[in-house]
C-alpha cells in the first residue's frame, strides 16, 4: 500500500486517550462524555483494532479535553475494562484503569417507575454497587431493587 | 439503640433490637390485658400519613400511639391531602414533623419512605411503600414466632403462597435468614421468590426452593401463609388451580405437627378455610393483634429509649 494514502492516527499533544473499551463500546463512550463531533475538539475514534490483551477493542482519544470524576464513573459502567492515559506535552502524565465506584449518584435513573426519585421529589438518584455471582449490581438506595449492568448502560444511552 | 431513629426497611433494626422490641412488647401486651393505661406518651403527637388505604396497620398504629397515653393527628384520605394538590413528599413531612414527635407512612410508591426520612427532623415508621418494604409488619410477625416459641432461630418455617409480590415476606425472609433456621419456600411457579431478591439473601444454603406443601408439612413448625392476589393471574383457570393447592383446611392442618402454627398477614381470601379459625394452631388473629404490642414497644423505643418506669 502506498504509505501516503495511510490516514495515521498521530499522537496527542495534550489531551486524553481512552484505551481498552470493550469492542464496539467507543460511541457509547462517547455519549456518555456528550461528545458529539460538534464542538472544537480534536476525536479520533478506533473501532474493534486488534489487541494482544484483548483480541478486540476500542480506542478513543480527544485533544485538550480533561475529566471530570462523574466521566470516569460513567466510563467504568459503559466499559468497565477501559484505561485512562491523560497525556500532557505529548507525554503520559497519568495512566489508570476507571473502576466502578462503590456509590455512585446522580447518574443512573432508576428503571422502577414506581421508584420515588421517578417522581417529583427534590432528591439526588444514589446506587450502591454490590457485587452478585461475579456480576455487578446497582441497588436505588430508594426502592431498593437493582439494576444489572446491561440495564444500567441502556438508561444512559436513553 | 432505637432511640430517636426512623424505620424505613427492617434492614434498620440491629439485630439486637428485635429482642429489646419483643421484651417490651410483651410487657405493653401484659400492661394492656391487665386493663391498665399508661401515660408514657402524655404531652406527645403521632402524625400518620396514609396515602394508600391501610386497615389493620393504620389502627393498630393509632391504638398503639393512644394506648400510651399520647394523641394522634392524621390525614384520613390521601385525596384530602396537600399530596393530592401536588405537594411532594419532602414538603409534606418537613410540615409534619414540625406538627409531631413521630411520624407514621404509607405511600404507594417505593422508596418514599425513604425520602420522608431524610426530610424529617422526628422518627419516621414505614408504613407500608407501595411493594417495598412494611418493617412494622416483619417485626409483629416475629414478635409472633418468638412468643410461641421463645426464640426466632433454629425453626423450620414454610412461606407459602405469593412468594413474588408479597412484600411480608421478602422482609421477613430477610430478617429470619439472619438466624439459623430452616425456611421453606412453597409457591406455584409464576409466583416464586425472584432470584434478584433470593441474591440479596446472605445465607442461602438453609432455604429449600421450589418445595411442595406435603413435603414440609409434618416437619414446618411455623406457616406463614400469603394471600395469592387473583389479579397477577392472565388466565382465571390457573388461579383456581393455584388457590386450591393452598388452602389451608382441616385435613391439611391435621397432618401438621401439634405445636406448629399458621400465620397470615392478612387480609385473606380463600388461602386458609374459616373453619379452622378455632384451632389451637391458627395464630393470624393473634398475629393481628400482637401489632397493637410491637408499635407500641417501637414508639415507647424510638421516642423515649424505652427505659422502664
Amino acid at each position: 500500500m502506498n504509505e501516503e494514502k495511510v490516514l495515521k492516527i498521530n499522537k496527542i499533544s495534550d489531551g486524553i486517550v481512552i484505551d481498552h473499551i470493550s469492542p464496539g463500546a467507543a460511541l457509547e463512550v462517547l455519549s456518555v462524555l456528550k461528545i458529539n463531533g460538534r464542538g472544537n475538539l480534536t476525536v479520533s475514534v478506533l473501532m474493534n483494532v486488534p489487541s494482544k490483551k484483548d483480541g478486540t477493542k476500542d480506542i478513543v482519544k480527544v485533544e485538550n479535553r480533561k475529566l471530570a470524576k462523574k466521566e470516569l464513573d460513567l466510563i467504568s459502567i459503559v466499559s468497565p475494562e477501559a484505561t485512562i492515559n491523560i497525556i500532557e506535552k505529548f507525554e503520559i502524565k497519568d495512566k489508570f484503569k476507571v473502576k466502578i465506584p462503590k456509590e455512585i449518584k446522580n447518574i443512573i435513573k432508576c428503571n422502577n417507575q414506581n421508584c420515588v426519585t421517578n417522581a417529583r421529589e427534590p432528591v439526588d438518584s444514589r446506587f450502591g454497587t454490590e457485587i452478585e455471582g461475579g456480576m455487578e449490581k446497582f441497588r436505588c438506595h430508594y426502592c431498593e431493587r437493582t439494576m444489572d449492568l446491561k440495564e444500567v448502560r441502556e438508561s444512559l444511552m436513553k | 439503640m432505637l432511640k430517636g431513629k426512623s424505620i424505613v426497611s427492617i434492614d434498620d433494626v440491629e439485630t439486637e433490637d428485635f429482642y429489646e422490641i419483643f421484651h417490651r412488647a410483651s410487657i405493653f401486651k401484659k400492661t394492656v390485658k391487665e386493663g391498665k393505661s399508661l401515660e408514657l406518651m402524655k404531652g406527645r403527637i403521632m402524625s400518620t400519613f396514609f396515602f394508600e388505604p391501610s386497615t389493620r396497620t393504620r389502627l393498630s398504629f393509632e391504638s398503639a400511639m393512644n394506648r400510651l397515653g399520647g394523641s394522634v393527628i392524621s390525614v384520613s384520605e390521601a385525596k384530602n391531602s396537600s399530596a393530592a394538590k401536588g405537594e411532594t413528599i419532602a414538603d409534606t413531612i418537613r410540615m409534619a414533623s414540625s406538627y409531631s414527635d413521630i411520624v407514621v407512612m404509607r405511600h404507594p410508591m417505593e422508596g418514599a419512605a425513604r425520602v420522608a426520612s431524610e426530610f424529617s427532623t422526628v422518627p419516621v415508621l414505614n408504613g407500608g411503600d407501595g411493594s417495598g418494604q412494611h418493617p412494622t409488619q416483619t417485626l409483629l410477625d416475629l414478635f409472633t414466632i418468638w412468643e410461641k416459641y421463645g426464640k426466632i432461630e433454629d425453626l423450620e418455617i414454610s412461606l407459602v403462597g405469593d412468594l413474588k409480590y408479597g412484600r411480608t415476606v421478602h422482609s421477613l425472609i430477610k430478617a429470619l435468614n439472619r438466624f439459623n433456621n430452616k425456611i421453606n419456600l412453597v409457591s406455584p411457579e409464576i409466583l416464586q421468590m425472584p432470584d434478584h431478591f433470593l441474591n440479596t439473601l446472605k445465607n442461602r444454603t438453609k432455604i429449600n426452593l421450589n418445595s411442595n406443601i406435603d413435603e414440609v408439612l409434618q416437619t414446618t413448625d411455623v406457616f406463614y401463609v400469603t394471600r395469592i392476589q387473583k389479579e397477577r393471574f392472565v388466565d382465571l383457570n390457573d388461579y383456581q388451580k393455584v388457590i386450591g393447592s393452598y388452602s389451608f383446611n382441616q385435613e391439611l392442618v391435621d397432618r401438621m405437627k401439634d405445636n406448629a402454627i399458621i400465620m397470615h398477614p392478612l387480609p385473606r381470601v380463600d388461602e386458609i378455610d374459616p373453619k379452622i379459625d378455632g384451632n389451637k394452631r391458627a395464630y393470624y388473629f393473634i398475629e393481628a393483634a400482637n401489632g397493637v404490642f410491637v408499635r407500641m414497644a417501637l414508639i415507647d423505643l424510638i421516642l423515649r429509649g424505652g427505659k422502664v418506669e
